[in-house]
């Protein structure tokens, strides 16, 4: 029998059930649409996060007092350990790759100017941060390199802070308040964004020393660093571990690269999405089981055929073939319907709610209809040897 | 062309064994037209499904053509079959999803003749039975007698050594069955070796050479040269 044939004459058995074969497609197809729906909106928040991640940039280092073996343990819960110092941020500069070496102080307080007043993030860091994160200054200067101890008391404003304190007013020069202390405008940076819902714009930076007064603190949240693009990343740890071991008389810290952060996350993402994946999964499995069904039936309304086709000269593993064949042709046509249906929804989503991240993972698409034409085999092989096992004057005595 | 020869057939029914056919000795000559008659359960279907290789001979040798095929395996029992038999059954037996000359086509579309050569053999055939504006009917929208000439066409599409027809014309009203017993016949005038197997015995007086079965044992036999 030609292979044409067999499409043909399995494609007509097929189409004379019309209805049922959709009914019977349906539930792959769910399942094959559950599949490419749930792992797109998985992936599209995997690129969403990785997105918001380096925006400032891959090669960034941070590090934190306290030794935790985890990641998310938050900065400084830790007492009894040597607090990160402004001076232990200096000397990391000397550290191997390091471009850039930021002490950080974050916390939040109220801002007056101009008889208004604003509650807003704080961000207390050294002069380099705006090249380390790649922040612009649209007016003025950022935060200058002053004495590390005692800076002169200025401040920049987020993009945001200035709007809402200055409208469209030049702020260069003059006095704000925060949290009760003056300090000069020298700065405006522009516009961020924001990250992970927090708007980045509504923040003013102040120097670390000054945080450190501020919000009372003995030492800082963090060092950021930012090393050199072409060195090997624990190459760079390596050096700055050296530096602060040597500074602080053993490990009291904690050394999170971005990299590393970015892989945490990825690989929670990923586990997340298969998860997702295997639900839409058990829909598959269900569809495989309304195949199944429908073969068993098939096999059994058309004995009288199998004796026949058995008759003018069909082998057995030519029935096997054919009913076989018109199982996986469901599936086939269940996955790929489900497929359209997925991606087509997906599209949808896509242009009316831009926000909702979605992106079709082409992996795990193919692994759907994989899956499917793999279910179609399964749960056509036991009516098919069915229907390949009967001898043939029993099926055609069948009426 | 074919022979039997001390041929059984044992079926278990229960934990009695019965003798469908016991010990049968036969020879078809090419271009007999043979009739098998008897009571039911006499061994006339028995023996028709052995001739068409649809059953096996608990013992005894069948020789077709030749050629020893009581000990061929199933697949190639299967080419046999395509090859050398066409069946004609009581209940016609034609896929109701395919059209007059779909069906007609089947032996061929499964020994993977391409589909222009067939198309062209099957529609042959079935204008000769009578069908030739019949082509694209599908069995629902025939009558009996058409749909039994279908058959026919489809028996004999791969000009096949023997016909065997079971009860052909026992679904069929007097006139269809006259016009399908006259298409066979026909067909037996050309050549083909006919084997009918029928309760009725107008038709069964039809034939050349008569056997009559009892038993399991062929009781009589007009024709036996051997």
């Amino acid at each position: 029998m030609l292979l044409r044939d067999v499409f043909r004459f399995t494609g007509r058995s097929v189409l004379a059930h019309r209805m049922r074969s959709i009914l019977t497609s349906l539930g792959i197809g769910i399942g094959v649409a559950a599949v490419v729906l749930l792992t797109s909106i998985g992936e599209g928040i995997n690129r969403y996060i990785v997105e918001q991640f380096t925006q400032f940039g891959t090669n960034t280092i941070a590090v934190q007092p306290g030794k935790a073996n985890t990641l998310g343990i938050s900065a400084g819960v830790f007492n009894s350990v040597r607090p990160l110092s402004l001076q232990d941020a200096e000397a990391l500069l000397r550290a191997p790759y390091v471009l850039h070496s930021v002490p950080a102080v974050s916390g939040s307080a109220s801002v007056e100017a101009r008889g208004r007043e604003r509650n807003v993030n704080v961000f207390s860091v050294g002069p380099e941060f705006d090249q380390a994160f790649r922040f612009r200054v649209s007016r003025g200067t950022f935060l200058p390199h002053d004495d590390l101890e005692r800076p002169r008391a200025v401040v920049v404003l987020g993009s945001t802070v200035y709007e809402e304190l200055y409208g469209n007013e030049n702020p260069l020069n003059d006095r704000v308040r925060i949290g009760g202390e003056r300090y000069r405008v020298i700065g405006v940076m522009e516009s961020k964004g924001d990250m992970l819902g927090i708007d980045l714009d509504d923040t003013v930076y102040i120097p670390a020393a000054s945080g450190l007064t501020m919000f009372d603190r003995e030492g800082l949240h963090e060092i950021d660093i930012l090393y050199d693009d072409g060195a090997n990343v624990n190459e760079v740890i390596a050096g700055i571990e050296r530096i602060l071991v040597a500074r602080h008389g053993g490990e009291d810290f904690t050394i999170i690269s971005q990299q590393q952060m970015l892989d945490v996350l990825g690989s929670i993402i990923n586990v997340l999405t298969i998860g997702v994946g295997a639900l839409g999964g058990i829909s598959l499995l269900v569809g495989g089981v309304g195949i199944f069904t429908i073969m068993t039936i098939a096999v059994r309304e058309r004995t009288g055929e199998i004796g026949l086709l058995r008759a003018v000269g069909a082998e057995r593993s030519r029935i096997l073939q054919l009913f076989l064949g018109e199982a996986v042709l469901l599936a086939c046509l269940g996955g790929l319907g489900g497929l359209c249906a997925g991606v087509g929804i997906i599209a949808i989503v896509n242009i009316t709610i831009p926000a909702m991240p979605a992106s079709i993972a082409i992996e795990y698409v193919g692994l759907a209809l994989g899956i499917a034409v793999l279910i179609g085999l399964v749960a056509g092989v036991l009516p098919a040897r069915r229907a390949a096992a009967m001898e043939p004057l029993e099926a055609l005595r069948t009426e | 062309m074919m022979r039997l020869r001390q041929l059984c057939r044992d079926f278990q029914v229960g934990d009695q064994v019965v003798h469908a056919l016991d010990h049968v000795d036969l020879e078809i000559r090419s271009g007999e037209y043979i009739s098998v008659m008897g009571a039911s359960g006499s061994g006339k279907s028995t023996l028709l499904n052995i001739l068409g290789l649809l059953d096996r001979a608990t013992s005894g040798t069948y020789t077709l053509n030749g050629a020893d095929v009581s000990t061929l395996d199933d697949n190639a029992l299967a080419e046999q079959r395509q090859e050398n038999i066409g069946f004609i059954f009581q209940s016609f037996h034609l896929i109701p999803r395919l059209t007059a000359v779909e069906n007609v086509e089947l032996p061929m579309l499964l020994s993977g003749t391409p589909v222009a050569v067939r198309r062209e053999r099957a529609q042959e055939v079935l204008e000769a039975v009578g069908l030739g504006a019949r082509f694209d009917h599908r069995p629902d929208q025939l009558s009996g007698g058409e749909r039994q000439r279908v058959a026919i066409g489809r028996a004999i599409v791969m000009k096949p050594s023997l016909l065997l027809a079971d009860e052909p014309t026992g679904n069929l009203d007097s006139r269809s069955s006259t016009e399908v017993v006259e298409i066979i016949e026909q067909l037996n005038d050309d050549g083909i070796s006919l084997m009918v197997v029928t309760h009725d015995p107008d038709l069964g007086e039809r034939a050349r050479r008569h056997l009559f079965m009892r038993d399991g044992k062929i009781i009589s036999d007009d024709g036996d040269a051997a």
